[in-house]
């Protein structure tokens, strides 16, 4: 009985429910004999578009302002980056590594800015992160709507002002990083690019956490009083987190676009942050607590409930159902971590 | 006060420069007010008991939808049938108002994100249930109310035969919404009783300091449950004033916006994250409301694209609601320093 009991505790009720709703659905996609292999690739491409803004959590949480809803903070810069890479007319990895090289000064600074402000609220960050994020998404419906982008691939064609609702990548960046390396297993697509830029994220991100830098934000976040005897500017490290948030926001935008082939603009960044939150608290991590393989766990498990109930529903039942699951779960998913670390802190 | 002041030079410019009359212009603000002030009305109490901005009326605006889903199912019309989406709603909005208390009691001190996020999960059950059950698992009567294909509500349902069925009871033939404004009257003047019973009193001790409230005897959980009791029951009630004005009802958006416009109106007024009376309540739905008239057409005007004043009222809701929030913290945050300081300069 104990034994059980110690896996039960290890796993958790959210993830228990997670896998068995994985397996249930695997076997109803195996009795209505849908292919399995192609739902392998989707579930490794899903997982590689999302890993990096699940990522862009960790920084967040771990310098102590928690779940950071204001992701589209850095998605807007990334966006921003590929756009003017596009306006210049770069193709393939010259243009993937231009919006890289456009989007990140952009959310250092941006990050910076909002780390100063977020000093001054502490302990309802995620409230105001949310709402600042928002804003921002709003505001920069105005500037894409005016902004003077003049290629003919970004703006609307005849009748529209600003750029387009969504801008296809086909001739520029769309799954570049997807076919690098790419081989076939079993049928199954094996997106090697893709998985090893998440790899290499993650990795320099886990190393900058056995740094001294890395460990001082640590120290910052998990005990403020502590971190202060300690000599630990908390202010300076919440600020750290805040711009690697933001940066990996942006980075992991660029890196979902290409996968997906199309930028999308306007209000699509708005909830840019909730599966992200729902993927990494899933992965077993707290709004105080968080680690590399919450993200990978938490991704991985989140894109597979999707990538497999979207062809079984649509089987079962018409096609908006998936979007209706993926609200349930991910709110559900966020509802009950905040409601667990509950009481005053 | 500044908060109102800006937008009271805000609203005056973009009037300006929208060209309406002032003759439409209030018409309209009459109109707004009575179908907005009860949703407003309704984040009052749990601002008072120290719970902050209860983005949790989306759920009590759930009720009230199912009542009016009920009525139109099975047919009732007039101010009878308005009474009867009160009657079903009513009970429905306690059982939901009661579940989100319970919810909320369990994250203290992160009551405003988890409400919020509880009305994105209420609204995926509730698409759950009206557009994948509806017809199917749930039989419905009205066939009119169902899509063609036989499942799902339609996306919009046309509520003609209750329109103005509260608006215009007694006064069937004024241009003026007078026995909504009568009930909107009764509701503040039944707030206002509330905090004078004991009830009230302890929401009021509960929102100053939930520990001491608790060190003096009070339950803080339960007082609390209640206050989002109220909190959800009024705006299920000012959701079925919202719709009888408005006379047709979009199924699956009305009630999305509900938390966000009733927030910004209460702020924009000069409400705070604690402290709000019915003067911050009318005032700020005014302004909101008067902003969301003219904005659109000054966009069009200033910018050539009335798209871009679209953006910015929306930009609006959001900016003021984040900046109330930073500001909020900001000085709760500075009192807490402050009074630190004072402790250790004393010690």
């Amino acid at each position: 009985m104990m034994s059980i009991k110690k896996t039960y505790e290890k796993i958790g009720f959210p993830r228990l429910i997670i896998i068995v709703f994985i397996i249930v659905l695997l076997v109803a996609a195996a009795s209505l004999k849908i292919p399995l292999s192609g739902i392998y690739s989707d579930i490794l491409i899903r997982f590689g578009m999302n890993a990096i803004l699940v990522l862009a959590m960790v920084p967040a949480i771990k310098s102590g302002i928690g779940l950071n809803f204001n992701l589209p903070l850095g998605v807007i810069f990334g966006l921003f980056g590929a756009l003017v890479s596009m306006e210049l007319g770069l193709h393939g990895w010259t243009s993937l590594f231009a919006s890289l090289l456009i989007a990140v000064p952009l959310a250092t600074c941006g990050g910076y800015l909002y780390g100063l402000m977020l000093n001054k609220v502490k302990g309802q960050e995620m409230t105001v992160g949310n709402y600042v994020g928002f804003s921002i998404v709003s505001f920069m419906c105005i500037v894409w709507t005016i902004a003077p982008f003049k290629s003919p691939e970004l703006v609307w064609a005849m009748g529209g002002t600003g750029l387009r609702t969504t801008v296809s990548l086909e001739n520029t960046m769309e799954k570049i990083l997807d076919n690098f390396l790419s081989f076939k297993l079993f049928n199954v697509t094996i997106p090697t690019g893709l998985l090893l830029s998440v790899g290499l994220l993650s990795f320099l991100f886990w190393f900058f956490t056995k740094t001294k830098s890395g460990i001082a934000m640590e120290v910052a976040g998990s005990n403020e009083n502590f971190a202060v005897s300690n000599g630990v500017d908390v202010n300076k490290e919440r600020i750290k987190g805040t711009v690697l948030s933001t940066v990996l926001g942006a980075i992991g935008i660029i890196i979902y676009s290409q996968s997906f082939g199309f930028l999308q603009l306007y209000n699509a960044p708005l909830y840019v942050a909730m599966p992200a939150v729902a993927s990494i608290l899933i992965g077993g991590a707290t709004v105080s607590h968080a680690k590399i393989s919450h993200v990978l766990i938490g991704t991985l498990l989140f894109q597979s409930v999707l990538v497999i109930a979207l062809p079984v529903i649509n089987i079962i039942s018409e096609g908006s159902m998936s979007e209706i699951v993926r609200v349930i779960v991910s709110n559900g998913i966020i509802l009950y971590a905040l409601t667990r670390s509950g009481g005053v802190e | 006060m500044l908060v109102p002041i800006f937008f009271i030079i805000l609203s005056i410019v973009g009037f300006y420069f929208s060209g309406l009359t002032g003759d439409f212009v209030f018409q309209q603000m009459i109109l707004r007010l009575a179908r907005n002030l009860v949703l407003v009305m309704s984040l009052m109490i749990p601002i008072i008991s120290g719970m902050g901005l209860n983005f949790g009326i989306v759920l009590g605006a759930m009720a009230g939808q199912i009542g009016i889903i009920v009525i139109m199912n099975n047919g009732y019309t007039g101010f009878n049938g308005f009474l009867i989406a009160v009657l079903v709603a009513t009970p429905i909005a306690i059982i939901l108002g009661y579940l989100v208390g319970k919810i909320l009691n369990k994250a203290k001190g992160k009551e405003m994100i988890t409400s919020m996020i509880l009305g994105f999960f209420a609204n995926g059950i509730y698409q759950l249930i009206f557009i994948i059950f509806a017809g199917t698992l749930i039989p419905f009567k009205n066939k009119d109310l169902l899509r063609s294909s036989g499942d799902g509500l339609r996306n919009t349902i046309d509520l003609i035969s209750i329109k103005s069925s509260l608006d215009n009871l007694l006064f069937p033939n004024s241009p003026y919404p007078i026995m909504t404004f009568v009930v909107i009257i009764l509701l503040f003047v039944g707030i206002y009783l509330i905090l004078k019973t004991k009830v009230g009193q302890e929401m009021r001790a509960v929102g100053q300091s939930m520990h001491i409230a608790s060190v003096s005897g009070i339950d803080v959980d339960k007082t609390r449950i209640i206050a989002i009791i109220i909190s959800t029951v009024l705006a299920a009630w000012g959701q079925l004033i919202y719709l009888q004005n408005m006379g047709t009802f979009n199924t699956y958006n009305n009630h999305e916006q509900v938390g966000l416009f009733a927030v910004a109106s209460i702020l924009i007024g000069g409400a705070s994250v604690n402290k709000v009376s019915w003067k911050e309540v009318v005032l700020g739905t005014f302004l909101f409301h008067l902003l969301f008239i003219v904005s659109p057409l000054a966009g069009q005007n200033i910018a050539g694209d009335a798209q871009i004043g679209e953006y910015f009222r929306v930009f609006i809701a959001y900016g003021v609601i984040g900046v109330a929030l930073i500001l909020h913290s900001w000085e709760e945050n500075k009192k807490k320093s402050l009074n630190l300081n004072f402790d250790l300069n004393n010690s």
